[in-house]
């Protein structure tokens, strides 16, 4: 076609072969992947003093302001929400769309088209095997049919002159539209993903224990009601043995709706909480500036009394069954001792919580020291009485994220219809055979075409081996 | 005998048979060849005992800490753990090829991107120890996720292997764009390893974790203290390259030397990326998205690694549109499949060392 062909056609008809070329599509990939890497070196909507900082480096103290005000205006800062990322995924799906129904209608129309017998055993194909071997074409019948079946192809019988005869068929017809189904399971992702977009909601909530909170917050700060009520009870960090390494991270969470309880759950990294189309997962947790919490005790005297007493820093509380006053004189969230046997603190998490208890009898100091959550020896007291250490509450907050997303399960389809469709387009091949068997003298002329889209080496050493068996049988 | 006796053993049989496939490379002698592949089955086979045998550890280490674990859980957990897996794909991957097409001589080239692997894990110190499962990290997605992403690396890692001798084979004259483009490639890889060994000559650092891996990390070269050093660096990486390019010749006598023919490296460089792509895209992005919104509740969140993983997946896609719809036949596609391993390292360990994101625990912990 010549230019000033192009030129007469209407704008549409332009407009579409634009959009059904696959050079288009490859510009958009490398369009895509190379704009992507941008995002991941500019930090995204991260406080503008960390990108300033690294702009500083790149181009100079006195430029980098300027520079960071182009690239945000840009939308930079914020890329992969930009209208022109977007609309560079919009794009890529008006492609894949209008090239999959360019070509969608012609690979039916073929698809539907059925095998027919070849008129001649010269034509050349891709794969193509000639032998002669004892036994006339009548004879020979079942032995052809089982090597056509052990490629996988339902025969069909055409008649030749001489009693000779061509046995013909096809398999894995339909795989041809593994790429289709594929393009189209990418396109499923994509609307699950818009209707999350506009529909959804996503969102954080860092709550401390015993505050309740009828609202979560947007990225942006905005609160977003939620309809219902949610109260931490509690948050734990459980860790391996003795180590410092984290095992569990718990929220034992409420939900409260018109005033009443309507479920309790203890929720962990891979356990969200899910209410009313909400879901809360276990993302992150911290320490509330400036809190004062309270200190949960077990108190067990002689003869097994038991008391659980909650008491702040600097507040006394009594034994059961004696007259031991203990005194909270100290905290730690972390305590350790150095070489020289000194505590000190070695975080400001609640890493290894410990009390500083001063136990008095009248006016005489007992004994004091240090009790520690972690480790249940310095519990018992030296007069054998104990002091458990359940909980500093008060002081950490969970850090929750919330979503609402109806477009998930239409992502999570997608990807569902993406593994067949790769599948059937890597690993599921069309392929197409022909066996002419005619008679020459007393023996029989073999002729073997074949073709397959996928893999054709795989196919031609099945061949072989079975015409190989064909010939040892003989 | 522990699994560390094992992954010692076949630490130095792989470097071993690199050296060894050189050598048959360089002398054309078949019983060098042989012994190379000996050397590859005896390291393999030593570092899959290794496997289970710290499978077992790993396993047992969790029931003394009073944690129930499937006994189905392979210890892929950390950096460690699973740059060594990818070494044991990308060597089984090479001798299915071996024994298929009954070549030894990309042995050569496959043999030192695992050594360099192993050298990277003796470099950077990283730890070895055996560490329990952090919350995140104990999903069945997630353990999915990793197995086939490494996997599929190590089929680009083999197509990258191919299609770099492809272009060294198929490029004619030193000015060409395909041959700079390898030339400085191979070039730059040079460069990177021997800056990291001077990093570990010059400190001697054991990095226990990544932030002292990237207070190091080119510490004694390019991001010196003394700018004299720093310009040297720049000079020689430029002169490193010059030479590669300059002697790059050698490289294609020595591969022309071999009875290898370039449709034979063009067919296993796409027929590796047919396998990787699919099951990258499943295991590297839906499972991972898939884990992602388990644990986090967003399957999507353009984090560096989730990015770098989709700029993968849109340059493989990118060969196999060029190659199977716009006819790209030979160098140019040789040229993308290159690239696309080059995303790969990136994606796994320079987003780590460079980037920051969600997958901390790929870190040099």
């Amino acid at each position: 076609m010549n230019r000033d062909d192009t030129d007469k056609k209407p704008f549409l008809d332009r407009l579409w072969d634009f959009f059904a070329s696959v050079r288009l599509a490859i510009v958009l990939f490398a369009l895509i992947a190379v704009s992507s890497i941008i995002g991941t070196v500019i930090e995204q909507n991260a406080p503008a003093e960390k990108n300033i900082i690294v702009l500083k480096r790149l181009v100079g103290d006195s430029l980098a302001p300027a520079f960071y005000r182009i690239l945000e205006a840009a939308g930079f800062m914020d890329m992969y929400r930009s209208w022109w990322f977007v609309t560079l995924l919009m794009l890529f799906a008006i492609n894949l769309i209008v090239c999959s129904l360019e070509r969608l209608p012609r690979i039916l129309r073929l698809m539907r088209e059925p095998i027919r017998p070849l008129d001649s055993d010269k034509r050349n194909f891709p794969i193509k095997k000639v032998l002669r071997v004892k036994g006339s074409p009548e004879e020979l019948r079942e032995e052809v049919l089982k090597v056509v079946k052990a490629i996988g192809v339902k025969a069909e019988n055409s008649p030749l002159k001489d009693g000779g005869y061509q046995l013909y068929g096809q398999s894995g017809n339909w795989s041809r539209l593994g790429v289709y189904i594929t393009h189209l399971s990418i396109l499923i992702i994509m609307i699950g993903a818009v209707i999350g977009i506009f529909f959804g909601f996503k969102g954080f909530l860092n709550l401390p224990e015993g505050y309740t909170s009828d609202v979560a917050y947007a990225r942006d700060g905005t609160p977003h009601p939620l309809g219902f009520s949610v109260r931490c009870d509690d948050f734990e960090v459980e860790f391996y043995g003795m180590s410092e390494m984290p095992k569990d991270y718990k929220s034992w969470l409420t939900v409260i709706k018109n005033g009443r309880e309507v479920m309790r759950k203890v929720i962990e990294v891979n356990e969200p909480l899910k209410y009313g189309g909400y879901t809360f997962y276990q993302s992150s947790y911290g320490m509330v500036p400036n809190a004062r919490g309270i200190f949960i005790l077990k108190l067990t005297g002689p003869g097994m009394k038991t008391e659980t007493v909650f008491k702040r820093l600097g507040e006394t509380f009594q034994i059961p069954g004696t007259n031991i006053i203990g005194y909270i004189k100290d905290y730690s969230p972390a305590l350790a001792f150095d070489r020289n046997g000194n505590p000190y603190t070695y975080t400001d998490m609640m890493n290894n919580p410990a009390v500083y208890v001063e136990f008095k009898e009248g006016d005489k100091i007992k004994y004091a020291g240090w009790i520690l959550k972690r480790f249940p020896r310095t519990w018992t007291l030296p007069d054998g009485n104990r002091v458990e250490f359940v909980d500093y509450w008060g002081v950490q907050y969970t850090g929750l994220q919330v979503r609402k997303d109806p477009g998930v399960w239409v992502v999570y389809l997608g990807c569902i219809i993406m593994a067949i469709g790769l599948y059937v387009a890597f690993f599921m091949s069309h392929k197409r055979v022909w066996v002419f068997v005619t008679r020459d003298g007393k023996e029989s002329a073999i002729t073997l075409l074949a073709t397959a889209n996928k893999n054709r080496g795989a196919l031609e050493r099945k061949i072989e081996a079975s015409l190989k068996r064909l010939q040892r049988g003989r | 005998m522990n699994s560390s006796f094992f992954f010692g053993i076949s630490t130095v049989g792989y470097i071993l048979a690199m050296v060894f496939y050189i050598a048959y490379l360089v002398f054309r002698s078949r019983q060098v060849g042989v012994v190379a592949t000996a050397v590859t089955v005896t390291s393999f086979i030593s570092q899959t005992i290794a496997f289970f045998l710290r499978w077992g550890e790993f396993y047992q280490m969790h029931h003394k800490l009073g944690l129930n674990i499937s006994i189905f859980r392979p210890p892929i957990t950390n950096l460690y753990e699973s740059l060594v897996f990818f070494v044991w794909c990308l060597i089984l991957g090479y001798l299915i090829i071996e024994f298929k097409y009954k070549n030894r001589a990309f042995g050569a080239f496959v043999t030192p991107v695992s050594a360099m692997v192993l050298a990277f894990i003796e470099m950077t110190g990283m730890s070895k120890e055996i560490q329990p499962l952090v919350p995140a990290l104990q999903s069945n997605w997630l353990l999915a996720h990793v197995i086939t992403s490494f996997i599929s690396y190590a089929m680009f890692g083999l197509a990258f292997a191919t299609s770099l001798m492809y272009l060294i084979k198929k490029t004619e004259t030193k000015t060409e764009p395909a041959y700079i483009f390898w030339s400085v490639s191979l070039g730059l890889i040079i460069v990177l390893i021997l800056a990291m060994g001077l990093d570990y000559l010059r400190f001697n650092v054991v990095a226990t974790s990544s932030e002292t891996m990237k207070k190091f990390l080119f510490k004694a070269t390019f991001r010196s203290n003394s700018p004299l050093i720093v310009v040297l660096s720049w000079i020689g990486s430029a002169f490193v390259i010059f030479l590669v390019w300059l002697y790059g010749p050698v490289l294609k006598r020595i591969i022309n030397a071999f009875n290898i023919s370039d449709n034979m490296l063009d067919d296993i460089t796409y027929r590796m990326i047919a396998i990787g792509f699919p099951v990258f895209t499943l295991g590297g992005l839906i499972f991972g998205a898939i884990w992602a919104d388990q644990a986090w509740g967003v399957y999507w969140s353009w984090d560096p690694k989730e990015t770098w993983s989709l700029i993968t997946w849109f340059v493989y896609a990118f060969f196999l549109h060029a190659r199977l719809m716009r006819g790209w036949k030979g160098k140019k596609v040789a040229v993308v499949a290159v690239v696309g391993f080059v995303a790969v390292a990136f994606t796994y360990l320079g987003v780590n060392l460079l980037l920051s994101g969600l997958h901390s625990y790929g870190a040099l912990e």
